[in-house]
């Protein structure tokens, strides 16, 4: 209770330091626009078509990115892990990979798949997949042999195995890597649209920056934050019931 | 007392043969490499129907490989495994339960729903399931943590569940590898007795692997003794005391014979898998 206390405080005492500096003027406000001028582009915002129509793209646009890089992630992590040679071979492979700057490769990415949202949702689902892939590799090659050699033992049928033994037990991990695979799949697609596209969140956010409209801009921001919130809060409350907390 | 490596002379030694091993070796490693270990050399074993029995050997011998071997979770490199006459190609768990060292119950299941897993795949009607479970655990004195996840349990109450969902399985073989290994002496001795009782009215085959000298004695029909890497059966000794057996046994001097003979012909094996130890990490 302390800590959520401390907490808000602390986004308080930010709001707070904002609105003071906007009113002093000791900073431009076309570097950081007064809280207060922020909160009415906002409101203004919100109340047009083309708000929600960009946040309906970029929302779509994650949602399909998160999905290929989970089943994927998934998937990789599960057949890499069939054997133990197939784990060697592939493991350093995908964290190799991993350790690669995607970014590099955007324009590859609008090459290949155009300026509309194909190439945000390939972007976002490459930087996805690795984190995802990475913890199901680690998740499914770590299950107690002990306890895999019981099920054998019983007979359990290869179907039986993944479901009964398998996926429990490493359900956490992946768990762990779905969570990390989503913010950055999320902050992927956002960092794809303000680089380069033609509609979505982070393309208005390029945009009002350069159209010198910093209050505009900052509204985005904001909502943008407050979106991120409130998906990991969502995140949290879904994680902690599939772990049965 | 009989120290030589004969048929046993008790009357399990007219009873059919549950499993037999001929001439089984198992390497790991290809031949040519620096790490290829031979864990297994030639072992030959025949076990009676019904008969209780031991391998006893020090660390590293090959005895838990040898189960894994006869209950099909290993193929050999050379030989082979014959059950009920049939050769041994993969695990058979309609004949064969295992119960491992340390306790393999799923901890995302409860204890019901591990036995229920268990019954499940060996193919028992599901309406059997929570009769038998009750059985099961009320012989190991569990019955009421039946509903229980096992880390609820402690480290000795997760055995004697691991225990009783081996038993319940209701197969005529049970390969128990070093069963009691995590726990402590009293309740090692407990469990002990507690077993005995209980195969004594199962008549299940046995096959049980241990680096107890007293457990082995206590426990067993026959006790194999094992030799240092490669595993070799060295002498097989003879128990010849009825089941299910009492605590008072282990205060007759023929306990103590039979124990210092395994110790015996132990002793030299131990030291030499004692003194294999540092010169195999140096290598390392």
């Amino acid at each position: 209770m302390t800590a959520r206390l401390i907490q808000l405080a602390f986004v308080a005492l930010l709001l707070g330091a904002w609105f003071v500096v906007g009113r002093s003027g000791a900073i431009s406000p076309l570097f950081l626009p007064p809280l207060d001028a922020v909160w009415q582009a906002l409101l203004r915002l919100v109340q047009t078509d083309q708000f929600w129509s960009a946040v309906l793209v970029t929302l779509t646009t994650i949602a399909k990115a998160y999905s290929i890089a989970a089943v994927l992630g998934v998937l990789t992590g599960y057949l890499v892990t069939r054997s133990r040679f197939l784990t060697e071979v592939f493991e350093p492979m995908v964290s190799g990979l991993f350790s690669i700057p995607i970014t590099l490769f955007f324009p590859l990415f609008i090459l290949f798949f155009g300026i509309g949202t194909g190439s945000k949702i390939a972007y976002g689902a490459a930087y996805g997949f690795f984190p995802i892939a990475l913890n199901s590799i680690a998740a499914f090659g770590s299950v107690d042999e002990r306890l895999l050699n019981a099920a054998r033992a019983m007979g359990f049928s290869p179907f039986g195995m993944f479901r009964h033994v398998l996926f429990p037990a490493s359900f956490p991990v992946i768990l762990t890597g779905l969570r990390i695979g989503f913010f950055i799949c999320f902050a992927s697609v956002l960092g794809g649209e303000t680089i380069s596209s033609v509609a979505g969140v982070g393309r208005n956010i390029a945009l009002a920056a350069e159209l010198m409209e910093p209050a505009r801009m900052f509204a985005w921001i904001v909502f943008v934050i407050a979106t991120a919130l409130v998906l990991n809060t969502l995140v949290s409350v879904i994680e902690n019931r599939m772990r049965g907390a | 007392m009989n120290l030589a490596p004969t048929s046993p002379k008790t009357a399990l030694a007219h009873s059919p043969v549950a499993i037999s091993v001929r001439n089984v070796s198992q390497n790991y490693g290809a031949a040519s490499s620096p790490g290829a270990v031979r864990a297994l050399d030639t072992v030959s074993l025949d076990i009676a129907r019904g008969e209780f029995f031991c391998l006893l050997g020090p660390s590293g011998c090959g005895k838990s490989t040898l189960l894994n071997i006869i209950g099909g979770l290993i193929k050999p490199s050379e030989g082979a495994v014959t059950v009920g006459g049939a050769e041994v190609r993969g695990p058979l768990p309609g004949k064969i339960a295992f119960v491992f060292q340390e306790s393999t119950l799923f901890p995302w299941y409860t204890v019901a729903e591990n036995f229920g897993i268990a019954f499940k795949y060996r193919g028992i009607a599901r309406s059997e399931w929570r009769d038998r479970t009750s059985a099961a655990l009320k012989s190991v004195g569990m019955l009421d943590f039946i509903d229980h996840y096992p880390n609820q349990l402690s480290v000795g109450m997760r055995q004697r569940v691991n225990l009783a969902r081996g038993i319940a399985a209701g197969t005529d073989i049970l390969l128990m590898d070093e069963p009691f290994a995590a726990l402590d002496e009293q309740s090692r001795m407990v469990l002990g007795e507690d077993l005995s009782v209980l195969l004594a009215e199962t008549g299940k085959t046995i096959l049980f692997v241990t680096h107890s000298l007293a457990e082995a004695v206590f426990l067993s029909d026959r006790v194999a003794l094992m030799t240092a890497r490669p595993g070799r059966i060295k002498t097989v000794i003879d128990v010849e005391e009825p089941h299910p057996r009492l605590p008072g046994f282990m205060l007759q001097p023929r306990f103590s014979e039979l124990r210092n003979a395994c110790y015996a012909a132990l002793r030299d094996e131990i030291r030499q898998a004692m003194a294999a130890v540092p010169d195999k990490e140096g290598n390392a």
